[in-house]
This record gives C-alpha cells, structure tokens and sequence, in this order.
C-alpha cells in the first residue's frame, strides 16, 4: 500500500509539480507580497519597508488626481473601444461569410494587424497620425487628416481608439466568423421561407445565436482595453499631458519613474479588483442572454 | 432565376464594398513600407506618394543599429524554449487533474483558472523583487521561467478541456496491455491532444512575441534585447529619424508577419478553438 502511495506521490509530482512551482514563483508569490507592499510605503531600493496602513489606499482615493484622471481615461476607452470593435467585428464577419469570392483574402487582410506587437503597431501609427494625415489631407483636402491628431486631449483620445479598433476587430471577426458558420443552415432557411427580411433575419435569428461569441467576444475586448499598455506608451506615452495615459501605464509610471513601489502596489491592487469585478459581472451578464439553438 | 441574378448583384455589390474597406486596412502598411525606402528629405514632403528612388541602404543601417540579428534571435529563443515548455507541462498538468480528480487537484484548478484575472500590471512591481531574490533577472532563461509561470493557468486551462473529451477506453486498454501511467501519457495521450497543441502553442507565440512590458522589467543588457525592446530602445535614441525608424520597423513585423501567412490555417482555428475554451 505505501509503495502504491509514493508512487502516486510522484506522480502528481512529474505531472502536476512543474506548472506549480512556476506558476507559484511567478503569480502567487507577487501577488500576495503585491498585497503586502501595498501597504507600506517601499521605495523599491532600499530594505527598509514601513507599515503604513490604509494610507496609499486613502491617497489614491483622495489625493491622486492623475490617477484618478487614468481611470476615467481608461473607463472611456474601454466603453467606446469595445463598442466599436465589437460592431465592427461583427459587421466584418456578418459580410464576410457570405459567398463572396474574395473573402480569404479580406479574412486575412482584417486579421493581419492582430498578430503585430502594440508597441510596434503604435510606432507606426505614430508616424501615420504625424505624417501620413497630413499627406492625406493636403491631396483629399479634407480636414478631417489635419487635424493635431496626438498633439491635443481629443484627438489623441480618439487616435488610440483608431489603432486600437484597427488591431483588434479583425481578432473578434474570426471568432464571430465561427460562430455565425455554426448556425445550422436550416434554421436561416426556414426563416427565409416565412417571408423574413435579411434584417429580422440577421436581428431575430443570427444575433441571438451568437450570443455566446458575444460574451467572449466581449470578454476579450474588456480586459484588453481596460489593461492596454503597449499602445498607448508607444503612440503617445500618455501625452499630451497625460491626458491619455492608461490604469496600467499610470501604475508603471508611479512604480518606476517616481519610485514610490508602495503606491503603485495599492494602485495595482486597485486596479485588479475593478477588473475582476468588471469582467465577472460581464460575463454573468451576458450568459444570461445566451439561447440553445 | 431572376431571384439568383439579383443575389449577385446583391454580392458584387458586398464584395466591393468589403475590397474598399480591406484597402482601407490596408494603408498604414503601405505608408510604412513607401516611406521606409526613401530619402530622409523625400519622406518629409512626400509621404504619401510612391518613392523616387528605392533607399534600400536605409534598411541595412536599421539593420545594424538595432543589432537586428541578436534581438531576433532573442526573441526566437525565448519564444521556442518558453512554447516547448510551456504546452509540455500544462499539458501533463491538465491530464492528471482531469484523471485525477482529487480535491487538491480541483482546488488547483480553481486556483490557476482565478489567477487568470489578474492583470499583468497587478503583479510586475513585486515580480521584479521575487525574480532577482531567485538570481533570474537579466537573463534569457530568467525570462522563460517568467513566461512559464504567465502562460500556465491559461494554457492548463485550455488543455484541461480538451482532455475532458478523450475517451478514457484507450488509455484503459494500454492500461491493460502493461503500459505504465507515464507511457500511456506519452504514447497514447499526447499524441492525442496534438490539436490543442497547436491552438495553446499559436496563442503563447502571438503573445511571447509581441511582448514588451516583461522583457523590458527582467532584461537590461543590450545583447539580451528582444525585438520590441530592441524597438523601443531605438526609438528613443533616434526619435524623428523616419528615414532609420520605419525600416527598423519593417524588419520588426516582417518575422510575425511571414510566420501568420505561412501559418495562417492553424492561427485562426488556434483562436476559434481558444474562445470557445476561454
């Protein structure tokens, strides 16, 4: 019987030890010293760490404008961002599997941003607002591509929506695709045969079908807009005047440019449970709004 | 018949409309790859038009100042080594649990399927602390382990599904014939689960790839630099010098790009078969 137990001992080691171990060097053990430090005011260098209570929690509530300024710049973006990609997404994929002779193409040429960095994508984009709307605008002579775009609040707000829609629709669109592909044939067909439009077809039988594409869908979009990072330090490093900085790059910033760890931890820590809470009562919510076909 | 005719107007109209808004999708690509080839002067006034002379001199300057070579062998170093690893283990991970629903196992499970909430940033400050206290800072396989650790809930989580649907008859049967519980894992099963090793393998390539925050906190060294840190040290050193900036670019998405068209069947099942999970 022991001989039988220590070999099943091991192995649950071989097989279950290595991912844990990893996953407790890297996850756990930041997070629950993350919680810690958040309430202390630890510079980061030195070993000396003080115990200062709820203080940086009160701070960040109270007295931290920026941050303050971050969140509501992230609540905007992720409200409009996921709106847009998502309408876009769908409309992409709505079109894109109908029998259209080009439609792997334009599959592919919808996607192909996704699979660049935003750090690049951001970077490119930079020179395109900079110098590429402004070529635009002198030979279509709309002003639309004169505007300041990343110079002031507006239209850097807006910038990043712009890349951001363009990066991520074409991942929504492929799962949208595979969705509305598994909708049985039959179902659109008798809905054809009673005389509905494409419309009521598309608003009573397709959407409420792809409900659970929706929800991840929705899913994905949230936690990517809420937690962008890369794009928005490589377009605008949150300028101008940090009228477009990001939850995340507003908790970089506090971390390793003003070397205060112990704000950015409470920040961090801040900033996790808004997501958990977010994400999990989303989910709940559209759930609610799946149907079995 | 009539009914079919006005259906393809119906589509030529929809296919042109959807060409316009690929083209569309299209530009900044073209404004990148025009602009890369040309003189510092000739990008300045005119960006949007073809170039007059093709400055492919511009891309073996970039070439050399971002070191490309290294960087893009830092960045295919990390993502291999951290991909074998990273499907291997989660795969076993996820076998055991699913085969051995013991209620440390479910609680583990529970455990790795939470964590997924948390945001990167959540984290990073006392990773920092965690990663140079275990002497893994500044080094390539320092990095892997961080990605290990990163990759694990979800790609547990994804294998954890499929194994759910392989019929237990199989392994029973190796069973039978005197297979012991790591052959029949490595013989029968994983063989098996070879399509979720392609949908967990896409996902943490797209993702190991492009990722810039991590790197940049774990490496200092230059000759460590992955591509999109390579990238950003560039673009601080050279901001505004277009002409060196946009081949370097170019030569930063280019690997990604040939990878997603040669391997594009396999990307968008990865991400169909990854939603449906997640």
């Amino acid at each position: 019987m022991s001989r039988k137990k220590s070999s099943g001992l091991l192995q649950q080691l071989v097989f279950v030890g290595p991912s844990t171990v990893f996953f407790t060097a890297i996850i756990v053990i930041p997070f629950l010293l993350g919680l810690y430090y958040s309430f202390t005011n630890w510079n980061g260098v030195s070993g000396e760490v003080t115990w200062v209570g709820l203080d940086n929690f009160k701070q960040i509530l109270t007295n931290d404008p920026d941050f303050g300024k971050a969140f509501w710049f992230t609540v905007r973006f992720t409200v409009i961002g996921i709106i847009v990609t998502n309408l876009l997404g769908f409309f992409l994929a709505y079109f894109l599997t109908k029998p259209l002779k080009t439609r792997n193409v334009l599959r592919t040429i919808f996607f192909m941003p996704n699979v660049i960095g935003g750090l690049l994508l951001g970077f490119i984009w930079q020179f395109i607002f900079v110098k590429g709307f402004s070529a635009l605008g002198d030979s279509t002579g709309w002003s639309f591509f004169n505007l300041p775009w990343l110079g002031d609040a507006t239209t850097a707000f807006w910038g990043i929506v712009i890349v951001f829609v363009w990066q991520t629709a074409g991942y929504l669109m492929v799962i949208y695709i595979s969705s509305i592909n598994n909708i049985p044939k039959d179902i659109i067909e008798a809905a054809e045969i009673d005389g509905a439009s494409k419309l009521q077809i598309l608003k009573s039988v397709i959407v409420p079908l792809v409900m659970p594409a929706v929800t991840v869908c929705l899913f994905l979009a949230i936690s990517w807009s809420f937690k962008m990072f890369d794009l928005n330090l490589s377009l605008t490093k949150g300028g101008p005047f940090r009228s477009t900085e990001s939850v995340a790059l507003n908790i970089y910033n506090e971390a390793f440019q003003n070397n205060r760890y112990g704000l950015g931890t409470a920040k961090a820590i801040i900033f996790f449970i808004v997501v958990a809470v977010i994400t999990s009562v989303q989910v709940k919510l559209t759930k609610s709004k799946e149907v079995e076909s | 018949m009539e009914v079919s005719k006005k259906y393809r107007v119906g589509t030529l109209a929809t296919e042109l409309i959807m060409v316009v808004i690929a083209l569309v999708f299209l530009t900044p690509f073209y404004f990148l790859f025009v602009n890369s080839v040309k003189t510092f002067g000739d990008l300045l006034t005119n960006s949007a038009s073809w170039p007059k002379s093709f400055e492919w001199h511009n891309y073996a300057r970039a070439w050399d100042i971002t070191n490309f070579p290294t960087a893009f062998w830092n960045s295919l170093i990390v993502t291999v080594v951290s991909n074998l690893l990273l499907a291997l283990f989660s795969a076993m991970s996820a076998y055991r649990m699913v085969r051995h629903n013991t209620r440390f196992n479910r609680f583990l499970f529970a455990i790795f399927v939470a964590a997924m909430v948390i945001p990167f940033q959540s984290i990073m400050i006392p990773l920092v602390k965690v990663m140079s206290s275990l002497g893994l800072m500044n080094s390539i396989p320092g990095l892997v382990v961080a990605y290990l650790g990163f990759g694990v809930p979800l790609s547990v989580f994804l294998f954890h599904g499929f194994v759910k649907g392989i019929p237990l008859e199989i392994e029973e049967a190796a069973r039978v014939d005197g297979t012991s519980t790591y052959g029949t894992f490595f013989r029968i099963v994983l063989p098996l689960m070879k399509p979720m090793f392609v949908t967990v393998i896409i996902l943490n390539t797209l993702w190991i790839w492009n990722d810039y925050l991590l790197p940049s906190l774990v490496l200092q060294s230059a000759s460590l630099r992955t591509i999109p840190i390579a990238t950003f040290a560039f673009f601080g050193q050279f901001t505004k010098q277009w002409d060196l900036a946009l081949p370097a670019l170019v030569l930063g998405i280019l690997p990604v790009i040939v990878f997603f068209l040669a391997m594009q069947k396999y990307i968008v099942e990865g991400i169909t078969q990854g939603a449906v999970k997640g």
